[in-house]
């Protein structure tokens, strides 16, 4: 979607922005409504951070949006402080710091949750600043009397007042703001945005603290709301206490959705339709106040049937006109029929694929076995998935664990990855007690593992699906370099293209992985999970659903990774995982039954017993 | 010095607000419960409830046909809203129905304002109930007396039929678990379709009942789709009890402060409902398993 070519969009923007005073009127605007629309469109370009970008919807943006207002308003007027610009950033840091205490409270929960809070929020600060800081603010008079920017440069006096003057001013800080916005979503923290939105559980699995991310975005789009409420007291010349209503959160969630969401400069054609066709509805058809009618239908028919606003059905007539929807097709299809018949596959897998290096990591002296568990047990209310399950794995080995279905296997990975917390018992990796940590820690401590049923980030391509993963490994948890190029940060280019080597997909990198075969697909899964070049990787079913054919080549795919690499595998594929593993442990109902030799678990009269449910009599 | 008189009458004005809100997020509540949909346009049916029901008593003077067809009116809207619209957004991402159900309760306050105006309306409460009564200590409308048996009354409707019927036991299985329900022969779609229906009649017998109470204006279920919100939260997502033990705890945290202070009542409100996440993240009552 945003161009990769560097500086094009950021040069259309100067360029538009230069011509919409020359264009604009002839198309019946005023320039007083293109002023309102850049300062909606600056607000909105936070909100799509926040909701475009990372997939948070927030109906309490009023909030930010008054705070940053009011807070520069009131040192302009009531204090006497004389610098806009400044009075203006107090304002935006205001919002940021309120942003980030809002954030702390509403990010505890996700979803339908976080939009019920956020608007619940909002509403507190509509009555807090109506009551008990009327004083300061106006209450429902709100505070007249913001002074314009004027700037006194010894040789020229530069003053905005109105109309096209402050539109100078204004264009002049939407530019900055989209300028910032592109290079945030440029870097890796727009990047781990994306997978947060795309699929939050896998982005946290793979070694991302996405509730820090998700914070990030939060204050990113409060700072931005927190400066257009100060623009919106200066450009009116006055700070109105409708900012602080919900009707503002609504109009920019549904000025962005009109425009389309993920795009950045969504919110700004959104406003442009929604005040045009406001001026338009009433002035031009005298329907008066029906005028907000006609806008929330064309609202909801918008959200029922062009999800991603006008900019996003603008790009599918783009490439339908172009014939690019139905090349990626026809594509696909072959992709898929070619995946099936297995002649996609160079099978060159197993022989010459480039080996990832192993990562140097804290636990790497530590000898001894690199994973232990002791005692695990896990019960769902009376239920026992798991009961008092003892495990060893040594460096380097290939272990397989097997039992029928309901046994407890993916519950007992679960476990060893703590993406959920056992009832008792403990787990040691690499010598340190990893019982209780999150999934992202121990990720990062190098146990990593590929899901059993495929968790990709949907929207993204092949190629950033695994940058993500990568950025996890040479990032850590959580880093804010905002302003950072990801083909900038060290070592990420190559160890994505040498992950996208092992898993067999360099040809398919910058495919969409909505289009790839299920194969595919599952290498991907695969190559997650190895990107961070993990020192211990479990793998859950990886064979499952493949083909015969597929089959051989995922095996041979699962040997050459597992060089220099301790693996366990659960699979149903009997044939397959006793040819790869060394060892075997067999699970059955919660319990280890036996561990063994391939050798020895296919002669053993238990485990032949618990799949046949009996043993012939000799 | 605390006036006792006054803090007492403020705790009947809070137990009204609390019942009236247990009987708004009750509707909310079973809906996103049972459908997975957190319908935005409740307020809008509380509002429209009240509206309907200002119609019918225009015409026939009864306040018992005003209930009953406000209430059936809201019940069929929220029919008709759930096969034209929401049904196609079952499998679509929370947002998109956060976005679209909250673009319809635009739609239908705009109606409404089209129709009536901004200008607020008045339903007088019914002859019987009009006037105030003497409990002795203190005198309290009679209505909003009456108004806290009228809303205990249709909460007892709603728990028999969740708790006593086949629909009901459909509709609490499928909160639960409701791939199972459908798993299971159950026609889903027919029972999501009358689970929004009563859901949408909870919130429209409430906007019809509230009526005498307030003045009605099209704005006025904004506010009280926030307080719902609130209520939801404190009580646990999907739990019927959650929303009865919220909305009394919201209806007496708003009406308390408000005597102290009107301005921090929504503070207090917010306050409520952070130590709620802080200490039980769930709600009171809501299980972990629908996060």
């Amino acid at each position: 979607m945003i161009n990769q070519r560097r500086f094009l969009v950021e040069t259309l923007t100067a360029i538009g922005l230069l011509l919409a005073p020359f264009i604009l009127p002839h198309l019946g605007f005023a320039p007083n409504t293109v002023n309102r629309i850049l300062v909606w469109g600056l607000f909105g370009i936070g909100f799509d951070i926040l909701f475009g970008f990372t997939g948070l919807l927030s109906f309490g943006q009023s909030a930010l949006y008054g705070t940053g207002g009011f807070v520069a308003a009131y040192l302009l007027t009531q204090a006497g402080f004389p610098h806009v610009v400044t009075a203006l950033f107090i304002g935006m840091i205001a919002a940021a710091v309120v942003g980030y205490l809002v954030g702390l409270i509403a990010l505890r929960r996700t979803g339908i949750y976080f939009a019920m809070i956020t608007v619940a929020i909002a509403e507190v600060f509509f009555f807090v600043e109506f009551n008990p800081l009327a004083h300061w603010t106006g209450g429902e008079n709100g505070l007249p009397g913001v002074p314009s920017p004027a700037f006194d440069l010894g040789f020229i006096k530069l003053s905005f007042t109105s109309g096209w003057s402050l539109y100078g001013f204004l264009a002049f800080w939407y530019f900055i703001g989209i300028v910032i916005a592109l290079r945030i979503i440029r870097s890796p923290v727009g990047a781990v945005f994306r997978a947060i939105r795309d699929n939050p559980l896998r982005a946290s699995a793979v070694g991302h603290n996405i509730h820090g991310y998700k914070l990030t975005a939060f204050v990113i789009a409060a700072a931005y709301a927190g400066f257009a409420g100060g623009l919106l007291g200066i450009m009116q010349a006055f700070m109105p206490p409708d900012a602080f209503m919900f009707e503002t959160s609504a109009e920019l969630v549904m000025q962005t959705a009109i425009g389309g969401t993920g795009t950045l400069f969504g919110p700004l054609l959104g406003a442009a339709i929604w005040l045009f066709l406001q001026d338009f509805l009433q002035a031009a058809l005298g329907l008066g106040a029906a005028w907000k009618l006609v806008l929330g239908l064309i609202f909801v028919v918008l959200v029922c049937f062009l999800r991603r606003g006008i900019i996003g059905g603008i790009v599918d007539l783009y490439e339908l006109a172009t014939g690019k929807k139905a090349a990626q097709q026809a594509a696909a299809e072959a992709a898929e029929a070619a995946d099936a018949a297995g002649t996609l596959e160079p099978t060159s897998a197993a022989a010459g694929t480039p080996q990832l290096a192993l990562r140097a990591r804290e636990g790497d002296s530590y000898q001894g076995p690199i994973l232990q568990a002791t005692g695990l047990t896990k019960r769902y209310g009376g239920l026992a998935a798991n009961s008092d399950i003892n495990f060893t794995v040594n460096h380097g080995e290939l272990r397989g664990i097997i039992g029928p279905n309901g046994a407890g296997k993916s519950t007992f990975f679960k476990m060893l990855t703590c993406e959920v917390p056992p009832t008792s018992g403990k787990i040691v990796f690499e010598g340190n007690d990893i019982t209780g940590q999150s999934v992202t820690d121990v990720c990062q401590l190098g146990l990593t593992k590929s899901y059993q049923v495929n968790q990709l980030f949907s929207r993204l391509t092949v190629r950033e699906n695994v940058t993500i993963a990568v950025l996890a490994a040479v990032r850590g948890k959580f880093r804010l370099d905002m302003f950072r190029r990801i083909d900038k940060v060290p070592g990420v280019t190559e160890q994505v293209n040498q992950t996208l080597a092992m898993v067999n997909l360099t040809a398919r990198a910058d495919t969409p992985v909505a289009v790839l075969a299920y194969g595919e697909k599952r290498r991907l899964e695969i190559g997650l999970a190895l990107a961070n070049s993990p020192s211990l990787l479990l793998l859950d079913e990886p064979l499952a659903g493949m083909s015969p054919r597929e089959r051989v080549e995922t095996v041979k795919l699962l040997r050459s990774i597992s060089k220099g690499r301790t693996m366990i595998i659960i699979d149903h594929d009997m044939d397959a995982l006793f040819e790869l593993v060394e060892k075997v442990t067999v699970l059955q109902e919660g319990r280890l039954l036996v561990e063994g030799t391939p050798e020895e678990i296919k002669g053993n009269p238990i485990v032949q017993e618990a799949y046949l449910g009996g043993v012939l009599e000799q | 010095m605390v006036n006792w008189g006054n803090l007492i009458s403020q705790m009947f004005n809070g137990l009204v607000l609390g019942a009236l809100l247990a009987l708004i997020s009750s509707g909310l509540t079973i809906i996103y419960g049972t459908l997975g949909v957190l319908n935005l346009a409740h307020g809008a049916m509380f509002m429209l409830g009240g509206y309907a029901g200002y119609v019918a008593y225009t015409y026939t003077d009864s306040f018992i046909i005003a209930i009953i067809f406000g209430s059936l009116f809201v019940m069929l809207v929220g029919i008709v809203m759930e096969r034209i619209i929401i049904r196609h957004f079952y499998g679509r991402p929370d947002e998109d129905q956060l976005l679209v159900t909250f673009g319809i309760g635009m739609c239908i306050v705009e109606l409404v304002r089209l129709g009536f105006g901004s200008l607020s309306l008045t339903v007088p409460a019914p002859k019987m109930l009009a006037g105030i009564t003497s409990l002795g200590f203190m005198f309290y409308p009679t209505y909003r007396l009456a108004l806290v048996g009228i809303i205990a009354v249709a909460l007892l409707a709603l728990f028999l039929v969740l708790y006593r019927t086949r629909l009901g036991m459909i509709v609490r299985a499928g909160i639960e678990d409701s791939v199972m329900v459908a798993s299971l022969g159950i026609n889903v779609y027919r029972v999501f379709m009358i689970v929004f229906g009563i859901g949408a009649m909870a919130a429209g017998f409430a906007g019809i009942v509230n009526a005498p109470v307030v003045s009605l204006t099209p704005d006025m279920g904004e506010a009280i789709l926030v307080q719902t919100f609130v209520v939801v939260v404190i009580g646990g997502v999907g739990s019927f009890p959650g929303a009865i033990i919220g909305g009394l705890i919201a209806g007496e945290i708003i009406s308390i402060t408000s005597m102290i202070n009107p301005g921090y009542a929504y503070v207090m409100l917010f306050a409520a409902m952070t130590l709620v996440l802080v200490l039980r993240p769930h709600g009171l009552m809501g299980s972990q398993s629908r996060a």
